[in-house]
């Protein structure tokens, strides 16, 4: 520790105005603090500083999402060894190869996002604002494995220019990062976002799970397969056509985006994110009763031209990027509410839309994303409303009185 | 000479530095409108500078006769008879550019720069720097419109004017066009991004 401290301080003068390396004085400040606690304190007055800076926020969400990402791995290999009709599921083989399909797409994004930052920052002779950090690694686990990385860099590039750096940089974008670059994405290679062929690997990788797809196979997710879905009844389905269980679609081996879909390694990054009191636990509540509310509502009059009404609201909630987007997009602290009654009802309307899109809507079989994109929209709104009812009623109560 | 000088300004201004659409932001709803491809943007171009030209000589000649409170009326009675004219014209000689228009032609009427430019130029000007005023405005209006059709036919599509400019190996080898280029939003991000490079080059017009 001391050796790296002692090195950033001798290599530090070439990085100050004059020295030569001065074009890159954004990226060693950025190191610098990521490794240590700055040491710099305040000039004048009187102030307290938080130790939980934004960076360590970040860090603790990235921590989060671990659960994910691993399962993310597994889930990938194992939807592979499904399709090439394996009935042995050698754990290490499966990471490995889950690993070395995700890794690609993790250096991607986190490269062209912190790229484009790096040069922002430098440009504007600013601190390196440390907000890819998280979006980095939701990209990857928000879209199919098998999107073409040329789209994952296009997109990343343009929803890091276009969303954050020209409002301002981190803290500063009214829409999700992450969310934007899955939208445009969606709705600019809609081929490779949805569909039964990008959800599951099928190609070997390093001589890792050789082997031709079964017949009969199928890489629709579950909600895909009920989009397309007619007749009265449902039934869902994994790749090689065996019937799906609650509890499958909770663990969340089924195919979907990367990091999607397991509701219990979703669960466990939530009571990360609440036992530090990273995320607001108002949100995350609200989004699920929204979404059990509506799923309610649904389900009461199933349809078979609506199929996903079929669906009981305990499916509802674990199938798809739901879940995901309650834990991890919803409660992003810069486009949510920030407003407390404001939190319940950003929170409660996303969970409405989403299942509102999902189920009433059969050209988007998942409704998630733009729940939180258009809420996004409206949470400053919802804000602005609470705080004049606030207004208004303290000046009611100062009426009375006198 | 100053008043040969005058005219110039009047005919070139309108290009870059008092642009009607990235400048004063008008007409942006034809802008997104029809500037998924190239050839019904250059039509309309083509139409609006028709049109804004010979109202504005119109309206300019009569500016001494209109009763103040009714020149709104008289302006629009102008503009819709021009219109109509310029909407039979390409019924008559480009009928499935007319048809990809559709609508769009006849609401050149409500186009917010033909009645910003009679307003404000035609209504106090003399017939030929009226005309003028008329083509530089049209000239800017396009020409913006063209920037924006070429962009989003060249990415959203892979074509110019119609033809295929990205080559089919490129497609084999996973090249995707970008459906968000088709959509009306993208023109907004694109129209964006002109005006952005535009301010970045004339810092007085920067707020």
């Amino acid at each position: 520790m001391k050796s790296l401290r002692k090195y950033l301080d001798r290599i530090k003068p070439q990085f100050e105005p004059g020295g030569r390396l001065h074009a890159f004085q954004s990226v060693f400040d950025g190191f610098e603090t990521f490794l240590f606690t700055p040491t710099t304190t305040s000039r004048s007055g009187v102030s307290i500083h938080d130790s939980l800076d934004s960076k360590r926020v970040m860090i603790i969400v990235v921590l989060a999402l671990v659960p994910c990402l691993l399962f993310g791995m597994y889930n990938v290999g194992y939807q592979h060894w499904l399709s090439i009709g394996e009935t042995q599921f050698p754990f290490w083989q499966l990471m490995a190869y889950g690993f070395l399909a995700l890794l690609p797409r993790l250096l991607v994004s986190y490269i062209v996002g912190l790229g484009i930052e790096f040069v922002v920052a430098q440009w504007r002779k600013e601190e390196i604002q440390e907000g890819f950090l998280v979006s980095g690694i939701l990209i990857p686990l928000i879209c199919p494995i098998e999107i073409p990385l040329w789209m994952l860099a296009v997109a990343t590039a343009f929803s890091v220019i276009f969303v954050k750096e020209i409002f301002g940089g981190t803290g500063y974008n009214i829409f999700n990062v992450a969310l934007v670059t899955r939208a445009v994405l969606f709705f600019g290679y809609p081929s490779k976002m949805s569909g039964d062929s990008v959800f599951v690997s099928t190609g070997s990788i390093c001589g890792l799970g050789e082997g031709a797809v079964v017949d009969g196979f199928s890489g629709a997710t579950p909600l895909g397969q009920i989009a397309s879905n007619t007749g009265d009844t449902l039934t869902l389905t994994n790749v090689i056509g065996e019937p799906l269980s609650l509890w499958d679609m909770f663990v969340g081996l089924i195919p979907g985006s990367v990091g999607e879909t397991s509701t219990l390694c979703i669960l466990i990054g939530a009571a990360i994110l609440l036992a530090t009191g990273i995320a607001s636990w108002r949100i995350m509540l609200s989004v699920f009763a929204g979404g059990f509310v509506m799923a309610a509502i649904a389900h009461a009059c199933p349809s078979a031209s609506y199929p996903a009404s079929m669906l009981t609201p305990l499916q509802q909630l674990t199938l798809g990027g739901f879940a995901f987007a309650a834990v991890y997009m919803a409660t992003d602290p810069v486009t949510a509410s920030r407003t407390n009654p404001g939190k319940y009802i950003y929170g409660f309307l996303i969970g409405v839309i989403a299942v509102l899109i999902r189920t009433y809507n059969n050209g988007y079989p998942e409704g998630a994303m733009l729940a939180v994109l258009l809420m996004n929209a409206f949470a400053p709104l919802i804000d602005y409303t609470v705080v004049q009812s606030n207004i208004r009623r303290r000046l009611r109560r100062l009426k009375t009185k006198v | 000479m100053a008043s040969n000088n005058k005219n110039l300004i009047t005919l070139l201004n309108p290009l870059s530095k008092d642009n009607p659409v990235i400048v004063q932001i008008l007409g942006i709803c034809s802008c997104l409108a029809v500037t998924a491809k190239l050839e019904p943007a250059f039509v309309m171009g083509i139409s609006v500078i028709a049109v804004l030209a010979f109202s504005n000589v119109i309206i300019s000649l009569l500016r001494n006769t209109i009763p103040t409170n009714i020149r709104i009326i008289v302006q629009l009675v102008v503009v819709a008879g021009l219109v109509v004219i310029v909407n039979q014209l390409l019924m008559a000689y480009q009928y499935d550019v007319s048809k990809q228009l559709s609508v769009f032609i006849g609401l050149i009427v409500t186009n917010c720069i033909l009645m910003g430019r009679l307003e404000a130029f035609a209504m106090g000007n003399k017939p030929w720097p009226s005309f003028l005023d008329g083509i530089g405005n049209g000239v800017g209006y396009a020409l913006i419109l063209v920037i924006v059709a070429f962009v989003r036919e060249l990415l959203g599509s892979g074509t110019i004017w119609g033809f295929q400019v990205i080559p089919d190996s490129w497609y084999e080898h996973g090249y995707a066009n970008n459906g968000l280029m088709i959509l009306p939003p993208m023109a907004l991000i694109v129209v964006g991004c002109i005006i952005w490079i535009h301010r970045s080059y004339n810092k007085e017009l920067q707020e």
